[in-house]
């Protein structure tokens, strides 16, 4: 049986108690965007400011569980002030780490599911800093949707401000 | 066939040890079942009974002139009758329509009373604490023919403001509550209510999923002319729900889906219903889980029902206590103050963690809670929360259920000071 410590790592814990770029920024001309993890009732609300091609200020509001709100603060803190082609890619990643069959099995050049015996290349938790601290929720399945809930947030709220 | 005289008091360890999850263990911990208002446990005779159905009698029902279709035709037929008259059906024959669920009986009446009655400007009355169940089929026919939704507020002790009822359903055409509260164990006075309504002329539509399993029920008594629950709130299985309706008005009413089972001719061009109930069972119905129902209904008739209530209120009245000893303002209980007034099931919500983190945290102790909205978004709006914690109670819990409730609490409390 996975362990509350692999959850409820020391990271998340802090991000929970002392959230990161909390609050809202004023919109406009900031963008406004909310997610629902309709499992729990979770909400959240995150403010972004993209300037250029740079995502140059962002907010956390909202109210959920500890993994969605140290989520949401660990993701404001990777990604503010950072080009929205590294953001996109960093979403990526992260949901890569948090998807159970993305994360264990590779995929060939066309998408397809290869054998992970062959050459498997996982993903590359280093490159996720902090973040990787959120990696045990995959031992959690229920608890995925919250640490994916701001991610797919800024995801919808990059698209609608059509950036990158 | 006489049924043996109900108790008047319930022998919970007699009863714990029909129920296999409750008696086993995991990862070293009992398993503390507080999650019946989700789904009940079922008693092994109830899977027994499933069991000898399925190895003895199964056919199709309404269809075989052979004898092991006529066996199954007539113990499906009775667990309709026996379904019926445990919660008082005058007519439990011509009643008692079997559905999938609690939820598909509610969509059952927006679809055939609902479409047949209700018109563009029509007011539905709600109230704040129904379950999404009893909320969005109406939400839905509200979209489509421009219906007026009109709502019977929450007070902060949990209870319905009645004292306004009057003018709420004044040229109303149907309202819609719940008999108990799934969030705040919420007994809901529907005499009263369906009073109100009737000499308004409105129709009531009364959500028994969650007080039918823990309450004496008459529908006569409760006066409401529908009545939805489901068996697997109720030691039954999964699969198979009951709608009871008032005779008059079923008899009235347009079939739901078509196909087999609801139809006495079919020509090319239209069709004849059947008689009801059968009208509305449309294809196979759930036969074995219907014998399931059968066997849960007996069990609990053979509990009492007046002695599962007894030990609910028992059982919810030393949790209240407990936990408001041991927490104090830590936890906030949300609902009713008094066991009387409400049914087995505990809403609450700590100051410091989240819903979802303490659910979490009992799991590692064995406890089943359940955390979130508990499909009743509308009241958590209310309640100014947007989740809790709930832990809800069967007839094979006990005080000892509830101590390890409060201990992996207060486990939960120092893992995340
Ligand atoms: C009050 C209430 N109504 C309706 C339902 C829906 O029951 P079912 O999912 O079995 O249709 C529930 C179950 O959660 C409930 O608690």
């Amino acid at each position: 049986m996975a362990g509350l410590e692999d959850l409820y790592r020391e990271i998340i814990l802090d991000h929970y108690r002392s959230p990161r770029n909390r609050g809202e920024l004023p919109s406009p001309p900031a963008h406004r965007v909310e997610g629902f993890n309709p499992l729990c009732g979770d909400e959240i609300v995150v403010s972004l400011q993209v300037e250029g091609d740079v995502l140059t200020d962002i907010k956390i509001g909202g109210s959920g569980c500890s993994i969605s709100q140290s989520s949401a603060s660990l993701m404001s803190a990777a990604v503010k002030g950072k080009p929205v082609e590294e953001v996109r890619e960093l979403i990526g990643t992260f949901k890569a780490m948090m998807s159970i069959h993305e994360a264990t099995l590779p995929r060939d050049s066309d998408g397809d599911e290869v054998d992970p015996s062959l050459d498997a290349t996982p993903v590359d938790v280093d490159a996720l800093g902090e973040l990787a601290a959120l990696q045990g929720v995959v031992k959690f399945p229920v608890r995925i949707k919250c640490a994916t809930l701001s991610w797919n947030t800024l995801a919808q709220g990059l698209d609608e401000v059509g950036a990158g | 066939m006489s049924s043996p005289p109900a108790a008047t008091t319930l022998d919970v360890a007699t009863v714990r040890k029909e129920f296999a999850l409750l008696t086993g263990e995991r990862d070293g911990h009992p398993v503390t079942y507080l999650d019946s208002a989700a789904s009940s446990q079922r008693p092994a005779r109830v899977l027994d009974a499933m069991r000898s159905y399925e190895e003895t009698t199964h056919a199709n029902v309404h269809r075989g002139v052979y004898r092991v279709a006529e066996e199954a035709t007539r113990r499906f037929e009775a667990a309709r009758v026996a379904a019926g008259r445990f919660v008082g059906a005058p007519v439990p024959d011509r009643e008692v329509v079997f559905t999938k669920n609690a939820t598909e009986g509610i969509n059952l009446v927006a679809h055939t009373w609902g479409k047949r009655n209700l018109g563009r400007g029509d007011a539905v009355v709600l109230t704040e604490m129904e379950h999404h169940a009893n909320v969005v089929p109406w939400l839905m026919l509200a979209e489509e023919r421009g219906l007026e939704l009109r709502w019977i507020p929450v007070d902060d002790d949990g209870l319905l403001v009645l004292d306004d009822l009057d003018r709420l359903v004044d040229g109303a055409k149907l309202v819609g509550v719940t008999a108990m509260s799934n969030v705040l164990g919420t007994l809901n006075p529907l005499a009263e209510i369906s009073a109100v309504a009737h000499a308004a002329g409105a129709v009531v539509v009364a959500d028994g999923a969650q007080s039918v399993p823990h309450v004496p029920t008459d529908v006569t008594a409760l006066g409401c002319d529908f009545l939805a629950f489901s068996a697997h709130k109720m030691l039954g299985p999964t699969g198979i729900g009951v709608l009871w309706g008032r005779e008059e008005l079923l008899a009235d009413l347009p079939p739901f889906l078509g196909g087999g089972e609801m139809i006495l001719d079919v020509r090319k061009d239209g069709f004849t219903p059947n008689d009801i109930p059968w009208r509305f069972e449309a294809g196979t119905p759930p036969i074995v889980e219907a014998i399931g129902l059968h066997a849960a209904v007996d069990y609990l008739d053979e509990l009492g029902m007046a002695a599962v209530r007894a030990h609910e209120i028992d059982l919810t009245a030393y949790a209240l206590g407990v936990l408001s000893d041991r927490f104090g303002d830590e936890l906030t209980i949300h609902g009713p103050a008094d066991a009387v007034r409400r049914g087995g099931v505990i809403s609450f919500t700590h100051r410091d963690i989240h819903p979802h983190d303490l659910s979490q945290v009992l799991d590692q102790y064995g406890v089943c809670i359940r955390a979130g909205h508990h499909c009743a978004k509308p009241l958590m709006r209310r309640l100014g929360v947007t989740a809790t914690a709930r832990a809800s109670f069967g007839p094979y819990n006990d005080h000892a259920d509830v101590d390890r409730l409060a201990d992996a609490l207060a486990e939960a409390a120092r893992f995340f000071a």
